[in-house]
Order: structure tokens, then C-alpha cells, then sequence
């Protein structure tokens, strides 16, 4: 990748943290306003991300940020104080900073009418203080419907704003290449012939003392231009006189071929104030050199540059340590890993994704390995040998903690989700109008990155549906004596092996008549089902149950909970509802550590060995013939206390064995698929219960329906990972006649 | 001879950006995060030039320009800042801080090595 390309991407990433790093200082300012060193972080925060952005050229971001940084030095530097109103005006700046660089790395414009209005609202923060915090919210309690008719009076000034918000960096380089035309500069015709300029320099001793060197200057004019110098020594006293410290020597200089005058001068930047600096144009009618100085005392030296080095400017030679170039390891940056140059917080080395997840792989690799070896070793009686039955079990230990550790990698904290939460209930909260309190829980639970991906959908579909029909309406709130401000909580934790989210509203709870009478209208129930409190929670995941309201614009693409089962599921995770009336809804999802490996039943399915996702089995059947009925068309269902479960025969549907089975031997696993739908596998036998690790298929044989992937068993066989999900599909397809009712729950 | 150049900033993209820009011109750029963390790195590093940025956590550009001009070994290296503006308060401020120059950010390669050359050689 191109270097800059590179630069680039890691700068994006650099955002990432500070816009987290932006987000959580906000946070903090809410509670405690007056926390110094918080609005320090917070203001360096949005400084860098400018810093940044400018260097590449990224205009929109460049603007707001700069914006964003004005209020926010305002509030560092006391002139504004962090009033909740400002508080808010900041945390929806953020909402937008982020945006605009999720859009500069995207390549995707925001909508530069929000930005605009955003800008609006920072100014007038800035100087209006608490007015623009009301205007703001009076925008916000109004309808959405309204909003486009009801732009505020000071909105519209942005369109106009723009040229006087342009930082001032950004004209300053224009006014610098001006340059300045000496005063006695007669300014008679347009372009006098320039032929060359003249400069009298005279350094200060204070020029030395800030580590400059006249030497250097003239070194760099003779870079610019063609120079012929004159050197005054006439100060110079006596060698048992000299301070070393001080400035005899002042210099002539005529410069020709120069480009500008402003070139010339930009050499002598740093030295302004410590020096007296002329810089005169000769022009064609140039003067006899008038060079009084040289005059008035000894003869004029005239020096060529290199050896204006040793004459010039008495040098302090510093003692200099030896460069230990060798010895700074800890400064130094490593190329390829990429490490920062940090002793800072904590000592991170930044990798590729890619090399984790062969690392995962290989580690995976020699886990099947491992029980490929014991295996064998058990088979040929050598592990009756206490050392190698000792040797064999430390193997296993070390493979494991490998295994873990490696997969460890990819684990992190749930921090960053649980932020972006943070907004998507301020959104729902402002679109709503209601007062919402948002608590997390557990932000450092350390979950795989993919996952933490994936739940990303899921759980902003989960939040905002607790603001929008979770939380009631203030007025209702507090009618029924609860506090106006409804609170949700994210809370994540390990727990036996597996990472439990959970999301909680202090609200209505589910309104089971109102769900049960949305089913039956749906024709996904029958209208006299009897069902328990907790199966009618279950409703909401049914498929085709989304509420009318669900297809907001609050939700977007009218996703409805049955999705949010099946992005869980296919997580490995598992979701329950629980609810209270008139106090709250609590969802709960526990997911795998790891998508890597599987919990899972090795079955025998038509002579074939098979792993059923343990994720998925309820329960092990063995039942009667009297609870097995046949039904017309090869259908056949078994009785589950009281249910009756559409039976599945595995091997005859994956092609396994071609005559149908009698599905009265074997046994049976009862599954349920993402959909809560049940069905009974029949198999074989039952071999073992297994952690395996999860080897794709699609790489070599592309997708077959009912395989998930697969995976090599410690005696070496290769067993495939069953999709159940799909097997459920693709038997519901198959058969002649369908079930004549749907099952709840 | 090689110069060495240790240049601090707290964003990872700046000093990336420095060492890009500096690096093919021969410097030898050394990195640092911070102002604390450049001090730590001057203990076993000889800079020729140094170039720092203001904004920084723990310690800020002038509270770092101070730690180095304490110490009798470093008042002459030179020091050039990173500014986001020409603005002059910022530039009396670093001058008074013990700093030789300046640099505005975003910053111009031909400009940031000039810069340094004018300074260091």
C-alpha cells in the first residue's frame, strides 16, 4: 500500500479512539462539568482529529472539527461553561464529528444541511450561552414531521456563515505570500525591474541563545539566490575580550535570482525579534553601494559563505551525550508490528486481522491434532505407561490454554458497542421526546470482534424498541407514580463459559393480551390457544409478528425480533425474554466465547458421524412407539408431553441412506430452530458430547444446504457440522402436506 | 553526518506524518507520544532538533520545552513547535517557553525541512 494510503487508513482508525475517547469525556462532563482535566481530554481529542484531517485535506471534517474545537476551547478556557444545554449541544457535535469521518473514510457525503446546522449551533453556543440551548430543544420536543417547516431563525444563518467560519489557517498562508513592501519602497511604476535585494543583518546576542545560527541563514539565502556577502567585523574586540555570548558581527548581503522577497524573508522567521533585519530592493538604477557601516571602521571583509562558518557566530559546543541510536529501543518504532513508540497507558502492538486468524486456524490444526495423537496412543495400549498417560494429559492441558489464549486475540472489550448504544438511545430518546437514563454494565466483558460486530444490528434494534414501546411516555410514567426519567440497561458478563447481555427497560412491560390478540389476528396462533406467561413473550420472536410500529423510521428496515433471534443464533447465542407488567422487559442473550469452536453432540446418522450444534438440541428423546403417530404422506410426528413434534429423518434427507427409516428405533433429538420452531431429529446412536473446532467447508465445495461446516474427530474421521436451521427448511419444503397448525414457543 | 530528529505529538498520525516527510530526507526521526514520554526518550537520545507538538496529555509542548531547557546538555538543541496557527500569541508563547521556531500545521514538506535545516544544518 502506498505509504500515505497507510498513513491514511491509521489515522482512521486514530479516530475511532478519539472520537470513543470523545464520547466518554462528554460523559463524565455530565455528571461532573467542572473536571478540568476532562475537558482537556475532550478538547485534545477533537484537536487531533482536526490536526489530522487538515494534513490530509479532508475540507468538510477540517471545518466542523475546527468549529467543534472553538466552543470547546471556549469551555476550556472558561469563557463558556458546561451547562447541561452545552453539555448536549457537544455530545450531538460528536454525533456529527462522527459521522463526517465514518464519511471521509467511507467516501459517502453527510448531509451538509445537518452539518450546517450543527455549526450554527456551536456558534451560538459560543455566544449565546443558554438561549441556543433552548432553541435547540424546542427543535427537538416539535414532531418530527415537522421539522423541516420549523427551522430555526439561526439555521438559516449558516448558509451565510461559512466564509466567516473559514479557520484561520486557511487564509493565512494567502496573506503570508503577499509579503510586505518596505515603507520607503517608492511605489512609482507597477513592476519596477527588480535585479536583486539587498539585506543588512545584525543578530542579537538572544538570537544565540534560542539556538539559532547566522551561519545557517546564510546558508539557506545561498540555497534561494545568488550571494555575494560583506561580513562587519568592525565590532569584533580583542580575543582576551571576547564574550563568547555575545554578537560582534552583522552582514551584508545582495542577493540575486531570487525568487520574491517573501521567500527571502521567510528565512529569517525565526528570527524577528532578535536581530535587526532589513531587506531593500535594488533596482536597475542600483546605487553605488552606500555601506557606511563597513566604512566607518576597519576594512570590509568580504566572506565567501562556507567560510562565513568559522567567523561567524561564537558557538557554545555542547557536550553531547553519545547518540545512542543502537540503545533506544523503547522510542524507536518497529516496522512491521507495527508498535506504537508507547510507554504510555498500556503497551499494545497493533496486527492484522488476517494473521489472527491464521494463527486461529493453525491453532485449531493442532488441537484436532492433539486428540488425533491421544487417540492413537489410547488405541495402542501405550497409555497404560503412567509417563506417557501423564505426558499425553499435559499435552492437552498446554493445546487448550494455546487454543484460548489465541482466540483470546480476538477478543475485546464490549466498550466501544456499549457507546455506540450510548447515542442510538439519546437518539430514540430525542425522536421520542421522552427522558431516558442509559446505565451500562460490564463495558471491559471481553467478546470476540466478530460477534461484537454482528450484535451490533441486533442490540440497536433491541435499545431503541425499549425507548420506543419499552419505555412509557413521561405523563404515563408518572401517572403511575414512577419516575419521568425511564432507565435502560446494557449490561454485559462472563458466565459459565459463555458472555450474558442483557438489556432492560423499567417500563410497562409487555402487554401480553395485547401480543397474544396481535398472534391470533395474525393467524400465527390459534385464537383458543392457552399459552403460559412466558410463551407469550415468546411471540414477539415469531416471524411475521413485527408490530405495525416497528416499521418506523425510528427502526428503519421494519426489522422485526425474529432476526434479531436469527443474527443471535447464528452467533451460536441464545436469546430469552422475561417481563414484568407495569415495571419493565428484560432480554437476554448469552452467546460463545468464540466462533471458532462449537459445543456439540457427535451423532451417528446413517452410518454416518455427524455433529448436531449443541446450541440447538433441547432435549434427548427416547420415546415409545405408542407417542409416535404417523401421519398421511410420510409425515410422522411424536408426542412431547402433550405436543406434537414434527419428526425429521436426518440421514434420508441429507441423502445419507435412501430408504426411509423406521422411526421408531434410534432416538431422537428434539431441536429448536431461530424461529422457536420444534422438531424431533432422528439418528442413529448418540456418540459423545465435544467441544470441535469449526472448519469451513465453503472454500472447496461452496454452500450445501443442511452442512454448516466441518470438522476432523480425534480418531481422524471427518464429521460434518449440521445446519439445522436449513434442515428444518428444506424438510418443510419437501413435505407433501404441512403441519395444519404452527406451534407457539 | 546524520541528524537525529525526535519529534513528539500525541497523535500516531502526525508523528507518522513527520517521519514520512523527514525520513527520505536522511533525518533520522525518533518518536515520542508525549511530553513526559519525550523527556523519558531524551535520557538515552542526543537529538539534534526537536520538534514537538503543543496539545499533548500529561505534558503539554510548553511544559515539555521547559523540561528540556533545564537540562544544561539540551539549551542549545533546537526546538521547533507544531502550530495549528501563525497566530503571534502562540508564537511569543513558544518563543518565551525557550522554543527556536515554529511550524504550521498542516504542515508543507519542503517548508517542515527547511525549517529544520534553517535551524540544525
Amino acid at each position: 500500500m502506498d505509504p500515505m494510503q497507510e498513513i491514511l487508513q491509521m489515522f482512521f482508525v486514530e479516530c475511532e479512539e478519539h472520537l470513543e475517547t470523545l464520547q466518554e469525556g462528554l460523559e463524565v462532563l455530565k455528571q461532573r462539568p467542572d473536571d478540568i482535566e476532562t475537558v482537556n481530554t475532550v478538547f485534545r481529542a477533537v484537536h487531533s482529529i482536526k490536526g489530522g484531517s487538515a494534513a490530509f485535506g479532508l475540507g468538510a471534517l477540517v471545518e466542523f472539527a475546527h468549529t467543534f474545537e472553538t466552543t470547546l476551547d471556549d469551555v476550556r478556557s472558561g469563557r463558556l461553561s458546561s451547562s447541561e444545554d452545552v453539555v448536549r449541544t457537544l455530545l450531538r457535535s460528536a454525533d456529527v464529528l462522527n459521522d463526517l469521518v465514518t464519511g471521509a473514510r467511507d467516501g459517502e457525503e453527510v448531509d451538509p444541511e445537518r452539518i450546517a446546522a450543527q455549526i450554527a449551533s456551536l456558534v451560538a453556543t459560543s455566544t449565546g450561552g443558554a438561549a441556543a440551548g433552548k432553541a435547540e430543544d424546542a427543535v427537538a420536543e416539535a414532531p418530527a414531521a415537522d421539522v423541516p417547516q420549523q427551522r430555526p431563525a439561526w439555521a438559516t444563518a449558516a448558509a451565510e456563515e461559512p466564509a466567516a467560519q473559514r479557520p484561520a489557517w486557511a487564509t493565512a498562508p494567502a496573506e503570508e505570500a503577499a509579503g510586505q513592501r518596505p515603507a520607503w519602497a517608492t511605489a512609482e511604476t507597477a513592476e519596477p525591474e527588480v535585479v536583486g535585494y539587498r539585506i543588512r543583518f545584525h543578530p542579537h546576542a538572544s538570537l544565540f541563545e534560542r539556538c539559532l545560527e547566522p551561519a545557517r541563514l546564510l546558508r539557506e539565502l545561498a540555497e534561494i539566490g545568488n550571494l555575494s556577502i560583506r561580513c562587519d567585523i568592525s565590532t569584533v574586540p580583542s580575543l582576551d575580550e571576547i564574550d563568547p555570548a555575545e554578537a560582534y558581527l552583522s552582514w551584508e548581503i545582495e542577493v540575486t535570482d531570487a525568487p520574491s522577497e517573501a521567500v527571502l524573508r521567510e528565512v529569517f522567521d525565526f528570527v524577528d525579534g532578535d536581530c535587526d533585519l532589513t531587506i531593500e530592493m535594488i533596482g536597475d538604477d542600483a546605487e553605488p553601494e552606500v555601506d557606511g557601516v563597513a566604512e566607518a571602521a576597519g576594512p570590509a571583509v568580504v566572506v565567501p559563505v562556507p567560510a562565513a562558518a568559522p567567523v561567524a557566530a561564537p558557538e557554545v559546543v555542547p557536550v553531547r551525550k553519545p547518540v545512542a541510536k543502537a540503545a533506544a529501543p523503547k522510542p524507536a518504532e518497529a516496522d512491521a508490528g507495527g508498535q506504537q513508540g508507547g510507554r504510555g497507558a498500556s503497551a499494545t502492538v497493533r496486527v492484522d486481522l488476517d494473521r489472527v486468524d491464521r494463527l486461529i486456524n493453525l491453532v485449531g490444526e493442532l488441537v484436532i491434532n492433539q486428540a488425533m495423537l491421544s487417540q492413537s496412543v489410547i488405541e495402542s495400549g501405550l497409555a497404560n505407561s503412567s509417563a506417557i498417560a501423564a505426558g499425553l494429559d499435559e499435552f492437552k492441558h498446554l493445546t487448550r490454554e494455546v487454543q484460548e489464549s489465541v482466540l483470546a486475540i480476538r477478543a475485546q472489550p464490549v466498550k466501544s458497542l456499549f457507546q455506540r448504544m450510548s447515542r442510538i438511545v439519546r437518539e430514540a430518546a430525542d425522536a421520542t421526546g421522552k427522558a431516558v437514563r442509559f446505565v451500562t454494565e460490564g463495558e471491559m466483558t471481553e467478546v470476540d470482534k466478530t460477534v461484537i460486530e454482528r450484535l451490533a444490528d441486533p442490540l440497536t434494534h433491541m435499545i431503541r424498541n425499549a425507548v420506543d414501546h419499552g419505555l412509557e411516555r413521561t405523563e404515563d410514567r408518572e401517572a403511575r407514580g414512577k419516575s419521568a426519567e425511564g432507565t435502560v440497561r446494557l449490561t454485559a458478563e462472563h458466565r459459565s463459559g459463555r458472555v450474558l447481555i442483557e438489556i432492560t427497560d423499567d417500563g410497562a412491560g409487555i402487554n401480553r393480551e395485547r401480543v397474544q390478540q396481535i398472534a391470533v389476528d395474525k393467524g400465527l396462533i390459534p385464537a383458543d390457544a392457552v399459552l403460559s406467561n412466558n410463551e407469550i413473550d415468546n411471540l414477539l420472536f415469531l416471524p411475521g409478528f413485527s408490530t405495525a410500529k416497528t416499521v418506523s423510521d425510528l427502526s428503519g428496515r421494519g426489522v422485526g425480533m425474529d432476526v434479531v433471534k436469527r443474527s443471535i443464533a447464528s452467533l451460536g447465542g441464545r436469546i430469552s425474554i422475561s417481563s414484568q407488567p407495569g415495571e419493565g422487559t428484560c432480554f437476554s442473550i448469552s452467546l460463545p466465547l468464540t466462533l471458532a469452536i462449537l459445543d456439540g453432540m457427535i451423532v451417528t446418522v446413517a452410518s454416518e458421524t455427524v455433529v448436531v450444534p449443541l446450541s440447538a438440541i433441547l432435549e434427548m428423546l427416547k420415546p415409545d412407539p405408542g407417542q409416535i403417530h404417523p401421519l398421511g404422506g410420510n409425515e410422522t410426528v411424536v408426542q412431547v408431553r402433550g405436543e406434537f413434534v414434527p419428526v425429521i429423518d436426518v440421514g434420508h434427507q441429507l441423502g445419507f441412506a435412501r430408504a426411509r427409516r423406521d422411526c421408531r428405533e434410534g432416538v431422537m433429538l428434539l431441536i429448536e430452530t431461530s424461529a422457536g420452531e420444534r422438531r424431533s431429529l432422528v439418528v442413529d446412536a448418540i456418540q459423545d458430547q465435544r467441544q470441535v473446532v469449526i472448519k469451513g467447508l465453503e472454500g472447496n465445495y461452496g454452500e450445501v444446504s443442511g452442512i454448516a461446516a466441518a470438522t476432523i474427530l480425534g480418531d481422524g474421521r471427518i464429521a460434518l457440522i449440521l445446519d439445522t436451521d436449513a434442515i428444518v427448511a428444506d424438510a418443510a419444503r419437501n413435505s407433501a402436506s404441512r403441519t395444519t397448525f404452527a406451534l407457539a414457543g | 553526518m546524520t541528524l537525529t530528529i525526535l519529534a513528539v505529538d500525541d497523535s500516531r498520525t502526525m508523528r507518522d506524518l513527520l517521519r514520512a516527510a523527514l525520513a527520505p530526507h536522511g533525518f533520522d526521526v525518533q518518536l515520542a507520544n508525549d511530553g513526559e514520554h519525550g523527556l523519558e526518550v531524551l535520557e538515552t537520545v542526543d537529538p539534534d532538533v526537536i520538534i514537538t507538538d503543543i496539545n499533548m496529555p500529561k505534558l503539554d509542548g510548553f511544559g515539555f520545552i521547559k523540561g528540556v531547557r533545564e537540562r544544561a546538555e539540551l539549551q542549545r538543541t533546537p526546538i521547533l513547535v507544531l502550530t495549528t496557527e501563525s497566530a503571534p500569541e502562540l508564537k511569543e508563547r513558544a518563543r518565551n517557553a525557550g522554543a527556536t521556531g515554529w511550524i504550521v500545521k498542516p504542515f508543507d514538506e519542503t517548508k517542515l525541512v527547511a525549517a529544520v535545516r534553517r535551524v540544525a544544518g
